[in-house]
């Protein structure tokens, strides 16, 4: 990234690669209905929400005059609360995430970045302000999300993502899509200042079928993506049994993690439907408000 | 080469590499598979996870074994094994060479000629001299070089009869190979005794199991063949085939029946029914496919039922059964012949062999000119004397062309009652009488006869007579048949003849009845048969007229040789086959002593096995590499599926086949959408151009004048060409074109039969008429000989042809003569009175013969113009002009049959004609 011509060239990339994500991200985000993302509750905003009688304590400008003249009545026109809140959105872009077992199938990290988006998109329609991790502040606006595809289309070097919500917004809402197969430690820290702030959000861990299966057999070299760790084995098969069980003990470390911290913790794997997946995010998004 | 039993190793010390193979067991097995790097983003999980075993994945014992039957294959594969690797012959000095040569051998004679000679072509390359010595013709043995005896081998023919074994054999010591037919003779063990001694005894045997027939054995109307086989083997089926002459005398198949050896039986018999007009035809049963005179058997009249009519004069006589004349005529002939009954002339109508007349005297003179006609066309009368012919003046004063003697009055009685002297015997029968050499019972006395006038034929004319010289029975030749006449009673009246087995005995000699089972030698005694018809040891029938004749007594006591050779023979009106197999015929397989060395008269080919082994081996390797990838993780389903897939692309393309079966080339496909005319090509490049322009130029005529449009004529290669397409085929004749093959004449055939039709054209203007002398006239005639051709006439005034088109009297070409012939029209073609043609036969005649040489008149260049020039100036022109009008009028005719013949057309056909 530091001489010009790959900047470009990185850049050109990002650039073709931008729409796609945003507009797989839209159409996703197309399919899940809106009707009960309204606040339901009357307060500052732009849509009308009700007519209520005049009580004692209000302010008698607040008189709706139009409404008031009609009877004998006095009605006051309340609003629909759209109070703007901030969701924290983080999706790992390191090189774990860039693995797909099979051709067909895509990787994690795209996995993970189209569910990111999509639930970016659904929550600045939803009239969120919407950040990314570090590097964007929350704001609103469909250029906020243009903005998040641009960063998201970025890979990171290391091996393993660090999740960062460092905009730590009180009482925000929070989103992490991670394989969380790094070390857990740093996710701790973050989830516990995050509670301590009182940020709720969800887990969604996303994992290739391999990784779920450990369908090797036979003598094997098994390297990280950046190959910076390797692991040899002779006979790859009686590994299988052990790995699983780590890997259940992974999972049952972050339901420990998300239940003591109240977020909620969600499986995703790359061959299933991307559309389950968003929708379990928006619920848990919007469960944890 | 180093040699196994039937396996030989060309290389064999290569095999010990074979010992290697352990140690490369334990080599394999120590060496684990490479690893594979795999990325996996979850390894963060697997580290600090230690193998359970130190060990390292052992290679599968399968794959182990799979590469070592690779490396195993490898090594024998270059070792060079062959199967039934080429024995070379070893030893030195003379070869004697023994053939059984007899029937037996027969059937696969060419094979052991065939091997004969390479092996006889051995010896002769080793330097040693060799004879041959076939047991069926002895003769003394000479040694002489291979390549003299190698030119002789062509002559040597299997004989119809055993071989002999009491031969001769050369001085000094030689060694002998046998070609045994596979039967066991009498006096074999000698020989082989005696030929061991002289040196070594190979046996060739052969693989064929000698399969005969046996005679058939008729019962009633059905006939039981029987055939024997020399080892029983898997079940087998064949074919029998009774032949004989048809009603026109040509050889065929008359009938055919399935004989079955069961599996594991050496016998089998089944049977035919045939009825007895063809059963007595029938000359000879074979089984079809062997070739062999064993499996040849042949008849004679002991399969033929004769027919006999039987008439007597006294029916309106009502007597006992057994004062009936015919009552011991009845009972003599009824097991043997075929009996009618009934007025003279319905039986004339049956045409039957024999007619007896028991005492009848006079016959009306219509019945008596028919029965000389039947005599004459060969047909034998039998007369019984009897009281009525006694009393009758029949062939008193002059000789009765029915009779053969003359007869006194009345006849006379001897040892009655009323007589002097005693009843008479029988005198032996004279030399030359054909019941010569029966014997003579006790028994049998005459009392009463007619009497013959002495005469001077009269002495020629007794076969059988009294003890007192008076005859008994004469006989005359008359046309192809005889009369033969009794001078006693059919019953036992006049005399106990009819009562004796002697009576039998002659019917059979004068072959009224016959015998259905094999004459004994006493009965044959004194008669001399000439073969007629022979067999060779290929079951051939040759004719015996060059053969000696054989005493009677010999017929079938002898064994045969070659003075009595199988086959038919004749002695008078009789006919016995002497057949090679009997009904007590038995086939003994031959058994040779075990210190004789028996092999296969054919041995197998030598078959190189290493490019098997090789092939093997490269299999085992590329299952190998499947199966490592497997075992090493590095095949995953969609891999092994490209691989089956690559493997099924190998195979071999199938359907290929059947795209293959119709080849059409594009032309024929537009010839057969469209009118097209061809010539037909005759190898004469100048000829075949003209014939294709004539065909242009006939094609355009057509074109401009006509509603039939052609596309482009095409010229055909009768031997490779689809005829069917083209409805007109120009055959242009020239001398030295060559003669289409017996596939192309099958083709043409159908080409003519499906409606095409032939202009052949001689090109001579018909100057030989017809090809009488003509070199193209001959060469029609050669060229058409196969076809089928209906007869044909000049083209008649009235043909069709005459006005398919336009009216035409004329149908010139380069020349102008009027002989063209087309097909005759049918004789029943009659003019109706005031009709100018006949109502003619429907359909298109298959050919045009004519020698018009019309090519030249018709053919045109690619501008249009004519190419040769026909007669001078206008008259020529206007002659190429009635040329074009006769190919205008052929195409109509082939296009439209007989259209412009039917009577419709008459009235407008009239006025144009101007009547």
């Amino acid at each position: 990234m530091t001489q010009a011509s790959h900047l470009r060239s990185r850049a050109e990339a990002l650039a073709a690669a931008y729409p796609p994500l945003l507009a797989s991200a839209e159409r996703l985000a197309a399919n899940v209905q809106l009707g009960d993302h309204g606040r339901k509750r009357s307060g500052a905003g732009e849509a009308f929400w009700q007519y209520r009688q005049l009580q004692t304590g209000d302010d008698a400008r607040l008189i709706d005059w139009r409404r008031s003249a009609r009877g004998d009545e006095q009605y006051i026109k309340q609003r629909e609360w759209q109070i703007a809140q901030s969701a924290l959105l983080w999706v790992d872009q390191a090189s774990s995430m860039n693995f797909a077992s099979s051709e067909g199938q895509p990787t994690k990290a795209e996995r993970a970045r189209v569910i990111g988006m999509a639930a970016a998109v659904l929550l600045v329609r939803g009239g969120e302000r919407v950040a990314l991790g570090a590097v964007l502040p929350p704001r609103r606006g469909t250029g906020q999300l243009e903005r998040i595809a641009v960063a998201l289309t970025e890979d990171r070097p290391d091996d393993y993502g660090v999740p960062d919500l460092s905009p730590m917004v009180p009482n925000s809402r929070a989103l992490i899509v991670s394989d969380f197969l790094g070390d857990l430690e740093p996710l701790k820290r973050v989830l516990t200042r995050a509670a301590g702030r009182g940020i709720r959000g969800a887990l969604l861990q996303v994992l290739d079928p391999a990784e779920e299966e450990f369908p090797f057999r036979g003598r094997t070299i098994f390297e990280s993506i950046t190959g910076g760790v390797r692991h040899e084995t002779l006979r790859a098969d009686t590994l299988r049994e052990r790995y699983l069980a780590r890997l259940a003990e992974r999972k049952a470390e972050l339901a420990d993690l998300a239940l003591s911290t109240g977020w909620m913790l969600g499986h995703h794997h790359t061959s299933e439907n991307a559309q389950s997946a968003l929708l379990w995010v928006y619920q848990a998004v919007q469960g944890a408000r | 080469m180093t040699v196994f039993g039937a396996l030989g190793f060309s290389a064999p010390w290569l095999l010990v590499g074979l010992i290697a193979l352990p140690v490369l067991w334990f080599l394999l097995r120590a060496v684990p598979p490479a690893p594979i790097r795999r990325k996996f983003p979850a390894v963060s999980l697997l580290l600090g996870l230690q193998d359970d075993e130190h060990q390292s994945d052992k290679t599968p014992w399968w794959l182990l074994l799979l590469r070592m039957l690779a490396v195993a294959a490898v090594i024998i594969g270059l070792a060079g094994p062959v199967l039934n690797p080429d024995a070379r012959q070893s030893g030195r000095g003379p070869i004697l060479v023994v053939l059984d040569a007899s029937w037996a051998s027969a059937t696969d004679w060419r094979a052991r000629v065939a091997r004969l000679e390479p092996m006889l072509a051995e010896a002769g390359r080793n330097g040693r001299p060799v004879a041959i010595l076939p047991l069926t013709a002895p003769a003394p043995v000479t040694f002489a070089d291979a390549d003299a005896v190698i030119e002789g081998l062509p002559g040597l023919a299997p004989a119809p009869w055993e071989p002999r074994f009491d031969v001769t054999l050369p001085e000094g010591d030689f060694d002998t190979w046998w070609l045994s037919d596979g039967l066991d003779y009498d006096g074999r063990a000698e020989l082989v005794a005696a030929l061991s001694e002289r040196g070594n005894l190979t046996v060739f045997d052969t693989a064929t199991t000698p399969t005969v027939l046996m005679p058939p054995v008729a019962d009633g109307a059905e006939l039981t063949l029987s055939a024997m086989r020399l080892t029983a083997g898997p079940a087998q089926e064949f074919t029998i085939s009774a032949l004989g002459p048809d009603p026109s005398g040509v050889e065929r198949i008359l009938g055919t029946g399935a004989i079955t050896f069961e599996a594991g039986e050496a016998e089998a018999s089944t049977t035919i029914e045939l009825p007895s007009e063809i059963r007595a035809r029938v000359t000879r049963f074979s089984l079809d496919g062997v070739r062999s005179s064993g499996a040849v058997t042949l008849t004679d009249d002991r399969l033929q039922r004769r027919e006999v009519a039987l008439i007597d004069g006294g029916r309106d006589r009502e007597a006992l059964d057994l004062l009936s004349p015919l009552h011991y005529l009845r009972q003599a002939l009824e097991p043997t012949a075929d009996l009618l009954d009934g007025g003279l002339e319905d039986i004339l109508l049956a045409n039957p062999d024999t007619i007896i007349l028991a005492d009848v005297a006079r016959l009306a003179p219509q019945e008596e000119a028919e029965l000389l006609e039947w005599i004459d066309g060969g047909g034998q009368l039998v007369r019984f004397a009897g009281p009525r012919l006694a009393a009758s003046d029949v062939s008193r004063d002059s000789e009765d062309p029915l009779l053969p003697v003359r007869l006194r009055v009345g006849g006379r009685s001897v040892g009655g009652a009323m007589s002097w002297g005693d009843p008479k015997t029988l005198a032996p029968f004279p030399e030359d009488s054909p019941f010569a050499g029966l014997p003579l019972p006790d028994d049998v006395d005459v009392t009463s006869q007619v009497v013959a006038q002495p005469d001077p034929t009269l002495t020629d004319r007794v076969i059988a007579s009294l003890s007192d010289g008076t005859p008994l029975v004469t006989r005359k030749a008359h046309g192809a048949g005889q009369i033969v006449l009794f001078h006693v009673t059919a019953n036992a009246e006049w005399s106990t003849l009819p009562l004796s087995g002697l009576f039998v005995q002659m019917l059979e000699r004068l072959s009224i009845s016959s015998h259905t089972s094999r004459p004994e030698a006493a009965q044959l005694a004194g008669t001399t048969w000439q073969p007629m018809q022979v067999l060779d040891g290929f079951g051939r029938l040759t004719s015996g007229d060059a053969l000696p004749g054989v005493a009677g007594e010999d017929l079938f006591d002898r064994p045969l040789g070659p003075d009595l050779r199988p086959g038919l023979y004749e002695s008078e009106d009789r006919r016995l086959s002497r057949n090679l197999i009997e009904e007590d015929s038995v086939l003994t397989p031959a058994v040779w002593p075990a210190s004789v060395s028996v092999q296969p008269l054919v041995a197998p080919d030598a078959q190189p096995l290493g490019g098997v082994f090789l092939t093997l081996a490269a299999l085992l390797l590329a299952a190998d590499l499947i199966a490592s990838l497997i075992v090493g993780g590095r095949l995953r389903g969609g891999a092994i599926a490209a691989i089956a897939a690559c493997a099924l692309a190998f195979q071999p393309d199938v359907s290929r086949a059947q795209e293959d079966l119709l080849p059409v080339a594009e032309e024929e496909i537009l010839a057969a959408g469209e009118v097209t005319f061809a010539n037909v090509l005759t190898g004469n490049q100048s000829l075949d151009t003209l014939s294709l322009a004539a065909m242009r130029g006939l094609a355009r005529t057509l074109f401009e004048r006509t509603s039939v449009e052609p596309s482009d004529p095409r010229s055909v290669d009768l031997e490779e060409d689809e005829l069917s397409f083209y409805p007109l085929l120009y055959w242009p004749i020239t001398p030295d074109q060559t003669r289409p093959s017996d596939a192309a004449y099958a083709r043409l055939n159908e080409y003519l039969r499906g409606g095409g039709m032939i202009l052949f054209d001689t090109r001579d203007a018909d100057t030989a008429r017809l090809g009488a002398n003509s070199p193209e006239g001959a060469k029609l005639r050669e060229l058409a000989a196969p076809l089928d051709i209906p007869p044909l006439e000049r083209i008649p005034q009235d043909h069709v042809l005459t006005r398919a088109f336009y009216l035409l009297q004329d149908f010139p070409g380069r020349y102008n003569s009027r002989d063209v012939w087309v097909e005759a029209a049918p004789e029943d073609a009659i003019q109706i009175e005031g009709m100018p043609f006949r109502d003619l036969n429907d359909g298109v005649t298959p050919v045009i013969v004519g020698g018009n040489d019309w090519a030249s008149a018709w053919a045109i260049d690619d501008s249009g113009y004519a190419m040769r020039t026909v007669g001078r100036g206008y008259t020529g022109e206007r002659q190429r002009e009635m040329a074009l009008r006769f190919g205008v009028n052929l195409v109509m005719h082939v296009l439209t049959g007989n259209y412009k013949s039917d009577q419709v057309h008459v009235p407008a056909l009239l006025d144009r004609l101007g009547q």
